[in-house]
């Protein structure tokens, strides 16, 4: 990316658009924030992103750590975009298993008892100055919060 | 304090030479007595068959490699499943229950005593979390010592002080019970994917034979004074032929007496003899060879077997030799577990139909019978199915009709595939046994094999409470034209009573008992610090947990007795 | 100040049981050693000051604190009041609360569940279908020269199990460590596991199971196309003879298999792989378990009912059904009216639609920390840590026992997972009109030095 190069900050049907593969997983940092900062910034800056290959930057046209809208037929969350240290996998990209990831993985478990994880399509687009929410935020948010007895 | 009082039952208790007659056994806490108050409970067992409470001497029913069964086999509960009731918890299974359905099906038998015959020492704190889990019986685990890297070492070496005391420690750390051998070194060997198939074929690296571990361990055995003596699943389990490789191994230790004659009359205890004692070169020619088996036994006072009957049932093979198992897996081509354990073992998983209809499963079931019926002395030979591997425990009711009626064992020949008359000999033995021999089998003998038999096993006065009494009248009835009624009567007792509780009427489970694991300290309370520095390098370098992880904590034992052996 | 050794980490499969920790004279836990920084950030955050150690309970849409009777209490009512409760999670908890669970999973009628549902259930039902040869970790540390690791990251996941078990480990027939063994590794991604490996095969993502199909192929010498999987003939080839070649190999597979399009297919003929491999040499397969103590959660599950996972005791006996009765379809079909969550944290690692139930039923957390699913609950307890707080017996991921050890007292009037279970179980009796029995459980202490059962002898030796 050029130095001072002017990104559009309002969406069109112009803007850039990466059709990519999905998949979820742990990382060792993510691994850390799980046992006792799930309420904390470290959860989110452990989990809430998205590791896309260099090449596919390129089509996004973000800054490395800016925020991204993730879609799939099964939601959609922000998450800050990252160039995945684990390339090249053209195509692939890879959100660490946790709240973030779990708003677009398809939940349908083919009979299976587990939930496909792993191999979802989805839209990434620039989400410039949305906010990465917090776990428990988004879980609050996203569903009906808790019910009292 | 609690008192029962058991009137007028037929009696049979070969310890005591009881046969039949009609007495009266007093209970007081958890021991039998002479005599109880008039206040005590009154059992009226008159037309009851009246007997201590049965002993399995060889099962898999607890530990790493029976859970691996269960998971393995989902389908083995389709049928099977129990709900819960007031006193019993919800479970399944029938060739590998779930720990619950494990103790009330012994209870409900008679049972209040099953042991566990092979325990991984890595994995034995698993034993010994399912066995503390299991209700109403008594449990002791084996320790499985047959293809441990430093016995082969000290072997090799001829380093006999050594061995004794890594013995003591590893049945203490494990808290086991005796020293179990399963195809000694071919486990081992099964590490890199070989076997040895005879005990004089040595292990790959350690170039010791089976026949010097077989010997060394039980010289080892017999100087730590050990309650029961080393048990050993022989070399070449299964494979047509292999009575030869079970007569090298009886010879091994021909002559050999145990250390203390007061405890036990055997150096060594033969498992699942019936898988041992086969003929022919494959299995087209597969036949049996259950005489000179029995006969070697009936020569050899010093040995015991526990028999393995064949039950023709559809059940789940599991043994710590894991090189059969791979190949019983290439013979069925069914699902097959393998779960090798560091420095120590082996252990495979299979499913077996043992189908009526195939020639190979009725020559085996001949084969049982044959060798039950051909040993002398039945205080010799014991009641098993190497459950669950031969058959689930659940059918010993039927192997006992069996063993009671000749017609009964015709009427099955019969209906099997038609080579099975000409390759065995059973259609021609006629010998059937009465309650006073099956309680030898199943009662005395194992007891007395155990070690146990001033404790378990009969129903003089000092004698654990253990009781079965059973809804069969021998004066009226004749268990040889009968063998429904005599498996109905063995499947579920009028009274189960352990260690002085109720656990067990008419088939009801009626209490959550008060079960125990015993285990044997042979350490003396010391060590040989020279053994405990070779222990340490080995966990230092080679095993994947701490030297101080290792050993089974008191709190897996709360419910112990713990037995520990005299040396003079 | 005091020093616990052989302390046994309470985070992942790996189940690494030579850590050390520093204890101060406050009783505040201060270092670690040999941890990863995984197992370290638990030891040291364990005792942080903004830890949550009241039960609490929600009132208005907020989560209030309450008493300890009050929770308890209130969790019980939820259990009786459902007719087809939840009782899901287990993993990061020990054998004896798992065993307290099963009791009271049945005593409700509930349905039991952990979470192999959303790890290795694929694994156990492909064990259903053609079992599994494995062995112990120390079989790969002193025999192991082909270790192959399929959709799996150690170095992310399992940080020491490659210096303590699989690859650097000197062992006895491996005297030279990792120069005496062949790391391949097969992955979609070139993680860090893969950056060092002496083969990478990176297939198209979803495609495992038609390379694996490839390799079996190749053992026999059969006909293969130019590429399978994106991966070329030759390639297949050369990774199928050097498996066949191997003296004792293990193939290590994770998530990236069960999750993937095919699950349990995948894990199927990953087995059979295996199994295949054993006509040529020694080969085995292990399951890399995430949850420290997932594997003793199926264990205790099987020896009790005789079922691993996703238990249904709604009829008064054990019905086993994945797909059916696990939790997580459970809560797709919105079938549970109420919920017990412990020790895991479906909040956070479900998918959402299946989180939106859990928020919509009567659900009770018990969790030591606060997680996306303790701030959806309707009641919270906060739980004793087990291996830092309280003893009990976890299963490694190769199944091997170990004894989680106590370092330190919990705070104060915090519960341990089983006095939590226990004491609901036992309201729960109460609501139901059953006889409840006597109380058996045994607090231990802290260990000051981590004895074993057997020091008494070892120090009369020494």
């Amino acid at each position: 990316m050029q130095q001072g190069r002017k990104v559009s900050r309002r969406m069109t049907s112009s803007d850039p658009v990466l059709t990519a593969n999905l998949i979820t997983g742990r990382t060792i940092e993510q691994g850390v924030a799980i046992e006792g900062w799930k309420d904390k910034q470290e959860y989110i800056d452990a989990a809430g992103f998205v590791h896309i290959d260099p090449s596919d930057f390129k089509t996004l046209n973000v800054w490395p750590g800016s925020s991204v809208l993730v879609k799939s037929e099964y939601g959609e969350v922000v998450v800050r975009a990252i160039k995945s240290p684990y390339g090249p996998h053209p195509g692939i990209v890879f959100i660490p298993m946790g709240p973030w990831a779990n708003q677009v993985v398809n939940p349908d478990t083919t009979t299976t008892g587990m939930p496909s994880f792993k191999g979802i399509m989805v839209t990434i687009t620039p989400a410039p100055g949305k906010k990465v929410l917090g776990a428990i935020e988004l879980i609050k948010m996203t569903t009906q919060g808790g019910v009292e007895v | 304090m609690s008192e029962i009082l058991v009137k007028n039952g037929y009696v049979y208790d070969p310890k005591n030479g009881v046969n039949g007659d009609v007495m009266d056994i007093a209970i007081r806490d958890d021991k039998i007595v002479d005599a109880v108050s008039p206040t005590a409970k009154v059992i009226d067992a008159s037309g009851k068959v009246v007997m201590a409470g049965g002993i399995d001497i060889h099962a898999h029913i607890a530990g790493p490699k029976v859970n691996v069964g269960r998971n393995m086999r989902p389908e083995d509960k389709l049928f099977n499943t129990s709900k819960r009731g007031k006193m019993t918890r919800s479970g399944g299974g029938f060739s590998v229950p779930s720990v619950f359905e494990t103790g009330y099906v012994y209870s409900r038998m008679g049972y209040t005593q099953a042991n566990e015959a092979a325990m991984p020492p890595l994995l034995a704190r698993h034993t010994h979390e399912e066995m503390a889990d299991t209700p109403l019986i008594d449990q002791s685990a084996y320790t499985l010592l047959g293809n441990n890297w430093l016995v082969m070492e000290y072997i090799k070496r001829g380093e006999k002080d050594k061995l004794n005391a890594f013995v003591a420690w590893m049945l203490h750390a494990t808290k086991g019970y005796c020293v179990k051998l399963v195809n000694p070194g071919g486990s081992e060997a099964w590490g890199w994917g070989m076997n040895c198939v005879n005990i004089s074929d040595p292990v790959p690296y350690f170039d010791v034979m089976p026949s010097e571990i077989i010997s060394g361990l039980a010289e080892a055995n017999e100087a730590l004074n050990l309650p029961t003596s080393i048990h050993l699943h022989a070399n070449n389990l299964g494979h047509p032929g292999n009575y030869q490789t079970t007569l090298d191994s009886i010879k091994l230790l021909e002559g050999v007496l145990p250390r203390d004659g007061k405890i036990r009359d055997q150096v060594i205890n033969f498992a699942h003899m019936q898988f041992h004692s086969y003929g022919g070169t494959t299995w087209k020619d597969f036949e049996t060879e259950a005489q000179p088996i029995a006969d070697s036994i009936n020569k050899n006072k010093n040995m015991t077997v526990d028999v393995g009957f064949v039950t023709l049932d559809e059940t789940t093979t599991m043994t710590a030799d894991g090189p059969m198992e791979y190949y019983l897996h290439n013979t069925n081509h069914l699902k097959w577990a393998n779960a090798d354990i560091e420095l120590e073992t082996a252990a495979g998983v299979v499913p077996y139909i043992y189908s009526p209809k195939i020639s190979v499963c009725g020559i085996q079931w001949a084969i049982g019978l044959e060798l039950a019926l051909l040993i002398d002395d039945p205080m010799q030979a014991f009641i098993t199915t190497d459950h669950p591997n031969a058959g689930p425990f659940r059918r010993y009711p039927r192997i006992i009709s069996w063993l009671m009626s000749n017609q009964a064992r015709l009427d099955r020949l019969e209906t099997l595939h038609k080579v099975v008359p000409d390759r065995v000999a059973i259609g021609g033995i006629s010998r059937v046994f009465d309650f006073y021999d099956i309680a030898k089998m199943t009662r005395a003998g194992p007891a007395r094999a155990l070690g146990l038999g001033d404790m378990k096993g009969h129903l003089g006065v000092g004698a654990d409470a253990d009781v079965a009494i059973y809804n069969y009248n021998p004066k009226t009835m004749d268990p040889t034209t009968d063998p429904a009624g005599i498996e109905k009567t063995f499947k579920n007792t009028a009274y189960t009573i352990k260690g002085g509780d109720i656990v067990v009427i008419d088939g009801e489970v009626v209490s959550k008992g008060n079960k125990r694991t015993i285990w044997v300290d042979a350490t003396n309370g010391s060590m040989d610090p020279a053994v405990l520095d070779d222990i340490e390098k080995k966990f230092v370098r080679f095993y994947s947990v701490t030297m101080n992880n290792y050993p089974v904590q008191d709190e897996y034992v709360a419910r112990g007795l713990v037995v520990k052996p005299e040396v003079a | 100040m005091r020093t616990a050794t052989d302390v046994v980490c309470p985070f992942c499969g790996t189940l690494c049981d030579d850590i050390e920790v520093d204890v101060d004279d406050a009783e505040k836990i201060c270092a670690t050693r040999n941890a990863c920084i995984i197992g370290d950030n638990k030891f040291m955050t364990a005792q942080a000051p903004d830890r949550h150690l009241h039960p609490r309970i929600r009132r208005g849409g907020e989560l209030v604190e309450s008493t300890m009777d009050e929770a308890i209490n209130k969790a019980a009512e939820i259990l009786v009041n459902a007719k087809h409760p939840l009782l899901y999670g287990w993993s990061s908890t020990h054998c004896e609360a798992q065993e307290a669970g099963m009791a009271l999973a049945e005593g409700v009628g509930g349905t039991m569940d952990n979470t192999s549902v959303c790890c290795h259930g694929p694994s156990v039902l492909a064990i259903h279908t053609v079992g599994i040869s494995s062995c112990t970790l120390g079989e790969i540390i002193n025999r192991a020269d082909i270790v192959l690791y399929w959709g799996c990251n150690p170095v992310n996941a399992h940080p020491r199990h490659m210096s303590r078990y699989s690859l650097y480990k000197r062992g006895f027939f491996t005297e030279r460590g990792k120069s005496d063994r062949t790391e391949i590794v097969i992955d979609v991604r070139r993680t860090e596991t893969a950056q060092k490996a002496d083969i990478f095969l990176q297939p198209e993502q979803g495609r495992d199971y038609e390379l694996m199909n490839a390799l079996r192929v190749a053992f026999r010498g059969g006909p293969l196309p130019e590429s399978v999987a994106g991966i070329p003939r030759a390639e297949i080839e050369k990774v199928a003879q050097m498996l066949k070649d191997g003296r004792f190999g293990i193939l290590f597979f994770g998530m990236g298999l069960t999750m993937t399009r095919g699950k349990h297919r995948n894990i199927d003929i990953a087995i059979s792989l295996t199994a295949d491999l054993n006509t040529y040499t020694k080969f085995l397969i292990m399951a890399m378990r995430g949850h420290y103590n997932v594997a003793g959660a199926d264990q205790v599950s099987l020896w009790e009912c005789g079922f691993p996972y996703a238990v249904d005791f709604a009829r008064g006996f054990p019905r086993y059904n994945p797909g059916e009765s696990s939790a997580t379809d459970i809560l797709a079909r919105k079938e549970a009216d109420a919920a017990l969550i412990i020790a895991a944290d479906p909040g956070a690692h479900f998918p959402i639609d299946m989180v939106r139930t859990l928020a919509s039923i009567p659900m009770i957390a018990i969790d030591p920390h606060v997680t996306p699913t303790t701030e959806i609950a309707s009641v919270h307890i906060p739980s004793a840590i087990v291996g830092i707080e309280d003893a009990g017996s976890a299963y490694r991921m190769d199944n091997v026992p170990i004894r989680m050890r106590k370092v330190v007292e919990p705070p104060e009037g915090v519960l341990t997972d089983q006095e939590i279970i226990e004491r609901i179980h036992r309201r729960v009796m109460e609501l139901q009109g059953l006889e409840v029995p006597e109380v058996t459980a045994v607090k231990e202490p802290a260990e000051a030095l981590a004895p074993s059962a057997f020091d008494d002898i070892l120090q009369r030796a020494t």
